[in-house]
């Protein structure tokens, strides 16, 4: 087998490696005196900015009701299947509530699928990102856990109305 | 046959045919809501515009009979123009709250601004205003913002069920639905109003807001309500029937079915007090055991009594196969020639629309397959009087509750030494069986029904039990079924452990001396179809969705 030669030899400097050596480091000394990035999690939490995509939560108005009226559309559109919607009615002038409402966590895949067919701004993408369960019935968040006061989610719902 | 070119295509047409009745037959469908196939042409709606060559101004495809020589065209421009006016105009002033409406889905109203409209609103205005959530009867809410006054029901009430009252109030826009002063919307046909609702005005409040239709799955069966067997539509989510709607069958029942049928012939199936798997009574209580063990007590029993001390009542709720195999087993397996069933009558029940006197589905069924007493065989009341007398002492009862219908029975039967019971939900009958099999309801299982006139039509699973399992016996399948799993709530599957008679029977026969080995609902059928004249060369596939005529000559008694 033929030996294939190098087109080029390393130069001498090249050879000793000091010069990138301290190529390197001077790199790394940079970037020791610029601002960090990383967090101390848990410790230290990041907040999200409000394009982000954290688990689905249904929007909960001033006065203790879901804004949500159960039409069934991101049932419908979740392409995991991970909503289940039961309807009833209700006296309220909506008529329409949802008796039932479940996000099951693991097949949801924070597509955000519901959030954009909602046709009253009822489901909304939060920021929240811990979400741990050590088995299934916990995974599967009903009305209890899924309702978040409008007033929290106000720099999302201002997003969508602003990019949706 | 004089012809028409509807679309550039030359269709044939009988004299006195409406440009859409033509169209429909040839299949194309000219949107419409105010029209429907067996009610008067109203013509308000005008949804139904076409172009006609010559003529000066589009015509409603509704009333205008077709003539020689026309030139029809459904979609041309003027046709879609004229459609979209029409949308626009009936979105002024119709709620655009899909979301929450219970028609959406199956709303025409919805697909034609799908399909035709131009998807916005020029009208920046406050929308009329009118009552909303108004109880027209028990069964029925109207909602006055949806209606597009079409006039459907109105007509429905006054030609179908002729029971006028129904009737439009006030005009132009204020425009309103009310029952005649005093009267509420109670005729037994009601509910049929709320198909035929072309929008979400009239929806059915045993159903109402229960599930979205593209959640469920229906399935093509029959009503057991009445020997009238109209067809229907069985729709099930989370494997739970919801509602009824009727099939179309010119034959039989056309576009309709009674209210009663619709109402009150599904909850049974998923009460709480169904037979979940099979009963015996071990000292003096029922308690639940294994197929098994229940098969070879109900074998060994049986067994230990002479043939004539054994009688059997049959039912005219089970399926011919059913009663098929009962008789059978009656004759060829026990020996006995006391078998019957129970007829059931209710003449203030019936009118010259749909509902017949007799109450159950499957009467002459039962009788065709040989549920009738045999030669010096006892019928209904010889039983009945045998077990009174003692020479009874043994007794079979297939898919009845006698003694709910003849509580005097109770006392009776408790002098039998064994009593086995077939049932659906533990009645009155069940509760003093030895042993107790889990039947499957209408909804569970195949199998065959023949209504007043000898018509042949079939039922079909739509719910699963633990012996039927969705995907592998053919069973319609909604989203949600095919792709829940074991751990999603909404799969769930709320199964009973219930099977067709004609399989406990077989079990039970193959217990006792190896004969009836059934394996298929259809194997049951063809030897139905070999000795039984009525049913000869019949099978399966010629019954197909819309029934078969029995070879028999039915006089039409008076209801």
């Amino acid at each position: 087998m033929a030996v294939k030669k190098r087109k080029k030899d390393l130069t001498f400097l090249e050879k000793i490696y000091i010069p990138e050596i301290v190529k390197g480091l001077s790199l790394t000394l940079k970037s020791m005196l610029k601002p960090k990035f990383t967090l101390k999690y848990p410790e230290e939490k990041f907040i999200p900015p409000a394009s982000y995509r954290g688990r689905p939560v249904l929007v909960q108005e001033e006065n203790g009701q879901e804004r949500c009226v159960a039409c069934g559309l991101c049932s419908r559109v979740c392409p995991s299947l991970a909503i289940e919607v039961l309807a009833s009615e209700t006296e309220a002038e909506k008529e329409r509530y949802p008796v039932k409402f479940e996000i099951n966590m693991i097949r949801c895949i924070f597509c955000g699928l519901c959030e954009e067919v909602c046709p009253e701004e009822a489901i909304v993408m939060s920021k929240d990102y811990e979400m741990a369960f050590t088995n299934r019935e916990e995974a599967i968040y009903g009305k209890d856990k899924l309702l978040v006061p409008v007033s929290q989610l106000q720099d999302r719902i201002e997003f969508l109305r602003q990019y949706k | 046959m004089p012809k028409f070119i509807l679309d550039g295509k030359e269709i044939e047409f009988n004299q006195g045919e409406t440009i859409i009745q033509a169209a429909k037959r040839y299949g194309t469908d000219i949107p419409h809501f105010c029209w429907h196939p067996s009610l008067s042409v109203s013509g308000n709606c005008r949804i139904c515009l076409v172009e006609v060559e010559k003529m000066p101004k589009l015509v409603i495809a509704c009333s205008t009979l077709a003539a020689d020589g026309m030139v029809v065209h459904t979609t041309s421009p003027k046709t879609l123009a004229a459609r979209n006016a029409v949308m626009e105009f009936l979105l002024i002033n119709h709620p655009l709250d899909c979301p929450i409406c219970d028609e959406a889905g199956e709303c025409k109203l919805q697909d034609y601004a799908y399909l035709h409209g131009v998807g916005e609103s020029r009208f920046n205005e406050e929308k009329v205003h009118k009552d909303k959530r108004v109880p027209l009867s028990p069964y029925i809410m109207f909602d006055a913002e949806r209606c597009i006054s079409c006039s459907l029901c109105i007509r429905f009430c006054d030609e179908i069920a002729k029971d006028p009252e129904l009737t439009f109030v006030d005009r132009g826009d204020r425009v309103t639905i009310v029952t005649y002063p005093g009267e509420e919307m109670d005729n037994p046909y009601s509910l049929n109003t709320t198909d035929i609702c072309p929008v979400g005005a009239l929806t059915n409040r045993d159903f109402r807001f229960r599930a979205r239709v593209w959640d469920m799955s229906s399935t093509k069966s029959v009503c057991v309500g009445r020997a009238r067997g109209c067809n229907t539509e069985v729709w099930v989510r989370n494997n739970e029937v919801l509602r009824l709607t009727p099939r179309y069958n010119e034959d039989v029942n056309s576009y309709w079915m009674c209210d009663h049928g619709r109402i009150n012939t599904f909850k049974f199936i998923n009460a709480k007090d169904r037979v979940n798997g099979p009963y015996i009574r071990k000292e003096g209580t029922l308690g639940r055991v294994s197929w098994q063990e229940a098969v070879n007590r109900a074998a060994s029993e049986l067994r230990s009594f002479n043939k004539n001390e054994i009688a059997f009542i049959g039912s005219a709720y089970a399926t011919c196969e059913d009663n098929y195999l009962f008789s059978r087993f009656a004759s060829s397996v026990i020996g006995s020639v006391n078998i019957d069933f129970m007829r059931r009558e209710d003449p203030s029940f019936a009118d010259d629309i749909l509902r017949r006197s007799d109450i159950t589905p499957n009467s002459l069924g039962a009788e065709l397959v040989g549920v009738i007493p045999g030669k010096h065989g006892l019928n209904i009341e010889g039983i009945f009087n045998g077990i009174n007398e003692g020479k009874i002492k043994a007794l079979y009862i297939i898919e009845d509750d006698i003694v709910e219908v003849r509580p005097e029975l109770e006392n009776l039967l408790t002098k039998l030494d064994l009593l086995i019971v077939h049932a659906t939900n533990m009645n009155k009958t069940a509760a003093l069986a030895d042993v107790v099999f889990p039947a499957a309801t209408y909804a569970e299982k195949n199998g065959t029904f023949i209504n007043f006139r000898g018509r042949v039509q079939r039922i079909r699973p739509a719910v699963e039990t633990e012996d039927l399992e969705r995907t592998i016996d053919g069973m319609s399948v909604s989203r949600l079924d095919k792709f829940g799993t074991m751990y999603d709530s909404w799969a769930k599957k709320n199964r009973h452990d219930a099977r067709s008679t004609w399989k406990i029977i077989s079990l039970i026969s193959l217990a006792i001396s190896g004969e009836l080995k059934y394996n298929l609902i259809e194997d049951v059928f063809d030897d139905i179809a070999k000795s039984v004249k009525e049913f000869k060369e019949l099978d399966y596939d010629m019954i197909g969705e819309f029934g078969a005529k029995l070879n028999i000559d039915i006089k039409e008694t008076a209801v």
